[in-house]
């Protein structure tokens, strides 16, 4: 286990966000202690260290909030230098960038959005979030091409953030039965999702899988009975 | 002090704030490029090729590498040319730039796009919202000269951009920016007094005469 001050992660256990900076920091070996926010009802310490957002996951270092899941992986990173996350190679670095914010832009509306979509589409809507979720799939399995992690080798900072697609995907399509994780259509894609699935840091930490199920379904439910909330 | 640097040519668009920043990342750090007008009804092959994912401006194309999302390529420029950094060295003072700048795109961005094309309630929202996060950035400003602090940083660069937007923000959504944040527009006059600022940006009028005729083209009014 690695030190270097106090480090305390506020955090959610069925989400993805909170998850990556967890791997990351299970793979630099960081301790760190762990607090269970209650999102229904956010504690006093979640509003005070992440105002604007009151989200989790909020990093506390030596008693200094970092919040946003991929600035904290950067921050993480830049602090332990070990096991490096993000390539040394400035254009490299971009491109590690890029895959990251291909998983999370919500202006562009990319993965996480068009699961998001299929997730809560009904009827005839379904069919053609279904089309924009295959054509990001397509997208990552061409990034992939001849390659057993987005960052080659060895896991990176775009498979970290890319990550959550490898369960919570297959969970988002039990509960809304769909199906997209083809490994005739997206071959690399599948196969990197057992890769990934594999690396001990990562093996070790997944939320159990029936209760999540059974959080989404819940989660599905409340949304689809309220759509604007 | 010009830095030749082989081969750097970026795609834009002349409007972009996006491409824009870019342009004064370059202009700050020296760095001499070429630069080439997209027409984003009609885009070049060679943007087609260097952005096959998003097919969008900016690219910066490095010695045959094509870098998009524009904060990456401040980014990117930033760690090429080490000269007048933009990001701080501290790595807590670097989250919090990283967070800002993300801040103005994910929030200021996003509320403009709903702002001019929408009306009634909707459009009431988006001004409030819009009016709520600009006074949030006025907050992290404070009474600093930048946001960078003494010098001109990263979060600078990725808003600036946008204060030429200001008059284009208050005519479609009915508010002042100088009245709801004076700081904002002070600091955004302070910005056009460095030259990679001046020299990138256009006049507020002119794009919101751009924007008129973007209304007017996609049918929006």
């Amino acid at each position: 286990m690695v030190s270097g001050g106090e480090v305390k992660l506020f955090g959610m256990w069925a989400s993805p966000a909170v998850r990556r900076v967890e791997w990351a920091l299970k793979l630099k070996g960081i301790k760190y202690e762990y607090v269970e926010e209650d999102i229904s009802n956010k504690s006093g310490a979640l509003v005070q260290y992440n105002p604007i957002n009151k989200q989790v996951p909020v990093l506390l270092h030596n008693g200094k909030p970092i919040v946003e899941s991929l600035v904290i992986l950067e921050y993480i990173d830049e602090v332990w230098k070990h096991h490096p996350i993000l390539p040394k190679d400035p254009y490299e670095r971009a491109m590690a960038r890029f895959w990251a914010a291909y998983s999370e832009d919500k202006v562009a509306l990319m993965c996480r959005d068009a699961v998001r979509r299929v997730f809560f589409a009904e009827g005839g809507e379904r069919a053609k979030a279904i089309e924009c979720l295959e054509e990001t799939l397509r997208a990552l399995d061409g990034e992939l091409e001849g390659k057993e992690f987005f960052g080659g080798e060895n896991i990176g900072f775009s498979d970290l953030v890319l990550g959550w697609m490898a369960f919570w995907l297959g969970v988002s399509e039990e509960v809304a039965s769909f199906e997209v994780l083809d490994p005739k259509k997206f071959p690399w894609f599948t196969s990197w999702i057992d890769n990934f699935l594999q690396v001990p840091a990562i093996k070790e930490n997944l939320p159990p899988r029936d209760k999540t199920v059974a959080f989404f379904h819940g989660y599905r439910r409340l949304h689809l009975a309220a759509p604007n909330c | 002090m010009a830095t030749a640097a082989k081969g750097v040519v970026l795609l834009d668009f002349w409007v972009s704030p996006f491409g824009q920043r870019c342009r004064i990342a370059l202009a700050e750090k020296g760095v001499e490029y070429e630069y080439k007008e997209e027409n984003l009804w009609d885009k070049s092959p060679l943007l087609l090729k260097a952005n096959p994912v998003h097919k969008k401006i900016p690219v910066l194309i490095h010695e045959g590498n094509p870098i998009c999302e524009s904060l990456l390529i401040v980014q990117y420029i930033d760690e090429v040319w080490s000269n007048n950094p933009l990001l701080p060295s501290d790595p807590y003072e670097r989250a919090q730039a990283r967070f800002w700048a993300d801040f103005v795109d994910k929030k200021v961005s996003e509320c403009w796009t709903r702002l001019w094309k929408v009306k009634g309630e909707a459009q009431e929202e988006a001004r409030k919202d819009m009016i709520e996060d600009l006074k949030l950035l006025e907050g992290e400003l404070g009474d600093k000269q930048y946001f960078g602090g003494e010098t001109f940083g990263f979060v600078d660069v990725a808003f600036v951009p946008l204060s030429a937007w200001f008059y284009t923000f208050e005519t479609c959504g009915n508010f002042s920016v100088e009245k709801e944040c004076p700081k904002l527009v002070a600091w955004a006059k302070r910005c056009m007094e460095r030259e990679s600022v001046s020299k990138s940006l256009h006049d507020p009028h002119k794009v919101y005469e751009y924007v008129c005729q973007l209304k007017k083209k996609l049918g929006v009014d």
